[in-house]
């Protein structure tokens, strides 16, 4: 195949520590850099979510209105979705708010522990979803990688198998945490 | 001493009458995935990863519970209970809070090593989300009830080797939690002796020693002997 496979990365719910990772691939990506561009995410310009990606690797828990949006156009624009780390994969550390109601941890932080300014932000970010939950129970997940973050090499081996043609298989090559 | 001839993955075995399937396996080297077993304390068939196939048995039985019996074919591995042993793991995960990443035992826990072992990349089950405390009450150790699989090591360690028997388990099914005596907060036992026993088999970070941090719990495979020896101090 001549066309360059057309990766989107993106980045929910998390701490942005899976796209590092990604890059601590460091020169192993020129390698395969002819083989492939990246179309969004944080790592470049582009504003909107492009049609006709191939695989977008997805950072971080399914958490707000906007992620749930982003979500459901990446996997409606995307052949095959990855979850990328243990936030997208398991909702990790975002999902321990979950045991707790919403309302009151809101109260909790921005009420009762603010020193000044009381009050629960409700312009300009998106409202939180009861449960901050994993991709795979939000939309269809092609592909999971654990780990907190998943180690480069292991980040690269899936992407050089998929530019390979191939499935990666991660069972037993990956863990949580 | 009375002698069962059995197969094993097609294997012909011999083994001592009143062994346990699991006993026998392992002595003949074919390795059988547990977290609940612990050699030297009872066999309980909690965690039910030991699961084998018995040819003629209808359903599958623990190996860890399961004494060895004449002309038994016993298998240890398929497609089925591979496909069993994951789903008992994500249940496991699902049914409390197993944060790997911002867990003291995080790289050192027999649950999350267990889990790539047996290819678990993530889990089906919907997640429970329980709120689950966390007793800090006593002066050494604390304990998480977020991490706890119910393996009862920590229950039979204490009742059968210290002799203290201050671990319990109350309630059924998902409401089951570890108590200490009769559901009190841990520090005001007065039967628990301190010795640290129940915080070195635990195979998770549900038992831990205070002030450790994310990883830094480190629970040394221990022997019997030197589990009877144990008082106090994992390090």
């Amino acid at each position: 195949m001549n066309r360059k496979i057309r990766i989107a990365t993106s980045w929910l719910d998390g701490c942005s520590g899976c796209h590092m990772s990604f890059l601590d691939i460091d020169e192993r990506l020129l390698t395969v850099l002819d083989k492939f561009e990246i179309v969004y995410g944080p790592l470049v310009d582009a504003k909107q979510v492009p049609e006709g990606i191939d695989v977008a690797l997805v950072e971080g828990a399914v958490s707000n209105q906007d992620d749930l949006e982003l979500i459901q156009q990446l996997r409606a624009r995307s052949s095959l979705l990855i979850s990328l780390g243990d936030c997208a994969v398991t909702s990790n550390v975002p999902a321990m708010r979950n045991p707790h109601p919403l309302g009151k941890i809101l109260e909790r932080v921005y009420i009762e522990n603010a020193q000044a300014d009381q009050q629960i932000p409700a312009n300009g970010v998106p409202p939180l979803l009861r449960h901050a939950r994993p991709l795979h129970e939000v939309v269809k997940v092609d592909l999971h990688i654990p780990g907190c973050p998943p180690a480069p090499d292991l980040i690269f081996h899936c992407i050089a198998e998929l530019l390979a043609g191939r499935t990666p298989n991660l069972e037993t090559r990956a863990r949580f945490g | 001493m009375d002698r069962v001839n059995l197969k094993i993955n097609g294997q012909p075995i011999q083994a001592r009458a009143g062994q346990s399937l699991l006993a026998v396996a392992r002595d003949n080297g074919i390795d059988i995935p547990t977290l609940c077993h612990l050699d030297g304390l009872s066999g309980v068939g909690a965690c039910r990863l030991c699961l084998v196939e018995v040819a003629g048995v209808g359903r599958l039985l623990p190996a860890c519970t399961t004494p060895v019996q004449h002309d038994m074919d016993v298998r240890t591995d398929s497609p089925r209970l591979a496909r069993y042993r994951r789903m008992i793991l994500e249940l496991l995960f699902s049914e409390r809070n197993h944060v790997c990443a911002v867990c003291v035992s995080n790289g050192h826990c027999d649950l999350q090593a267990m889990a790539q072992s047996q290819g678990m990349t993530h889990v089906r089950f919907p997640y429970l989300y329980p709120p689950l405390k966390v007793d800090a009450s006593h002066r050494r150790y604390v304990l998480d009830h977020n991490r706890c699989i119910l393996c009862t090591r920590c229950v039979r360690v204490c009742a059968e080797v210290e002799g203290a028997h201050m671990w319990d388990v109350m309630s059924r099914g998902v409401h089951s939690r570890l108590v200490a005596e009769l559901n009190q907060p841990w520090g005001d036992s007065q039967v628990c002796t301190s010795c640290g026993k129940c915080v070195a088999v635990c195979p998770t970070g549900a038992l831990a020693e205070k002030g450790r941090a994310v990883g830094e719990m480190q629970k040394p495979p221990l022997h019997l002997t030197d589990l009877a020896l144990l008082r106090g101090g994992l390090s």
